[in-house]
């Protein structure tokens, strides 16, 4: 295998971490793009160098950056993603920022997809450097006027996000939106079709509506394909496809804890195993760890039972937040688990979250990790 | 003319100054964009709309609409909105 990367993404730029062999000690490579937002940044598996940056600042334009170094050197996207020009006279969508990035299908070198605020697909042919909006979901008849703007959902607006490419077919996608559920499609992005059923929303919205419904991370089995876990704003839920209906697993957590989070992680291996990582969803939904006691859990048995994992982690005071970006697992046996915090921190396990320790300490506000293995 | 670029586009430009040239603000942008590749999109979003932050000043003057004629004469001030902390 070949040397094992994070890639942290922040508020005020990114940091590629470098692991030696048993991943004990991590060597920092940066700041890249120091005081620009960075969304996302994902290296490309299918070539093990390629790495693309979703990047804006508080002033400047959304734009993609692209290495085909390992982050040496970097090149700007010639054609970002953005949204056609509108007819005279009619106002026109603008990418405020892309939020999240995915590569393509192994048999599709050079593809990527990108999803932005506001909500919209987009998919480039040549490993990022030019993008293009998916009609097919950006211009469907059934989403126009839905998709929100820059101030509507989440404080800095609705998101695209979960792109997810079925391994096995890819022409099959999913996506989720913070602002409008789960949506799938079997023929490369020309229809779509919602995937709601089961999913609970706010008291007193219509769960019947997909604009409703607010997903906050959606991951699909490595080792299943058919099976999806997702951690939604209304709890934690479980697909098996063909079945179009998802069951809601997390009514097997603590009360105290309640089933609401962002981020959540499938086992690289065992379909049976993810994790999440619970914040307060309460009153007036502070989005911190729940009491300040910040902790993993995980299942083992599909979702029938969960297990408390903070050995290691602050026993108390810690009132930060892990975002839907920001929990990540390598491929390692065991596994190992990271998490970067809304307080600039990146906490580590190399035993499948049953121990955990610093890796990173005062970094600007994480908004995602990612794992990486380097060509 | 001359157009002043404020320093977070400096990393398209390598100047705090440059001189370019335009029938009007959309021409001058795409001169810019042509010798400084992306630095266009960064400004200004793609209903040609500057962007929430950034401001744009011909001869001390704010302008908003990009069809505003330019003469070789005129002074183009790009700058970052004091947008608060």
């Amino acid at each position: 295998m070949g040397e094992l990367a994070l890639l942290v993404a922040t508020r005020k730029g990114a940091w590629i971490y470098r692991s030696d062999d048993d991943r004990r000690a991590w060597r920092a490579d940066g700041p890249h793009f120091l005081g620009h937002i960075i969304h996302h940044l994902v290296l490309d598996p299918r070539d093990g160098r390629t790495l693309l940056a979703a990047a804006k600042t508080g002033h400047l334009g959304p734009t993609i950056f692209r290495s085909i170094d390992l982050g040496r050197s970097w090149s700007e996207a010639s054609r970002p993603p953005a949204f056609p020009k509108a007819a005279e006279g009619e106002a026109g969508r603008a990418v405020d920022h892309t939020f999240w990035l995915t590569p393509g299908h192994a048999s599709e070198p050079g593809v990527w997809y990108a999803g932005t605020s506001p909500q919209a697909l987009f998919r480039s042919e040549d490993c990022g450097d030019t993008w293009e909006g998916v009609t097919g979901f950006n211009d469907n008849p059934a989403y126009a006027g839905k998709l929100g703007g820059t101030q509507d959902g989440t404080p800095d607006g609705a998101k695209l996000h979960s792109l997810l490419v079925d391994p096995r077919d890819a022409n099959h996608l999913y996506l989720g939106m913070s602002g409008g559920g789960v949506h799938e499609s079997t023929d490369r992005g020309k229809t779509w079709a919602t995937l709601i059923d089961g999913m609970e929303v706010v008291t007193g919205f219509d769960a019947s509506q997909w604009a409703f419904h607010d997903p906050h991370c959606v991951t699909l089995c490595p080792s299943n394909p058919d099976r999806l876990y997702q951690q939604n704003h209304c709890g934690i839920y479980r697909i098996d496809r063909p079945s179009n209906r998802w069951q809601r697993i997390g009514r097997a957590m603590p009360a105290e804890v309640g089933d609401i989070g962002f981020p959540i992680v499938a086992h690289p291996r065992d379909d049976q195993t993810t994790w999440v990582f619970p914040m307060d969803g309460t009153d007036v939904w502070p989005r911190t760890s729940p009491a300040g006691k910040p902790a993993a859990y995980v299942t083992r048995d599909g979702g029938e039972s969960w297990h408390r994992q903070d050995n290691g982690l602050p026993g108390d005071g810690a009132w930060w937040t892990v975002y839907r970006q920001a929990m990540a697992n390598d491929t390692c046996d065991p596994v190992g688990l990271y998490v970067g915090t809304s307080s600039g921190a990146v906490w580590a396990s190399t035993d499948e979250g049953e121990h955990w320790r610093p890796l990173a300490e005062h970094l600007p506000a994480i908004y995602a990790v990612e794992t990486a293995v380097l060509d | 003319m001359n157009v002043l670029i404020p320093s977070a586009l400096q990393s398209y430009t390598g100047a705090a100054e440059v001189e370019a040239a335009g029938g009007n603000l959309a021409e001058l942008l795409v001169a810019l964009d042509e010798r400084y590749p992306g630095i266009r999109f960064r400004m200004v979003d793609e209903q040609d709309r500057f962007r929430r932050h950034m401001r744009c000043f011909v001869n001390g003057t704010q302008v908003f609409d990009l069809a505003r004629s330019l003469s070789a004469e005129d002074e183009v001030i790009i700058i970052q909105a004091l947008s608060g902390g």
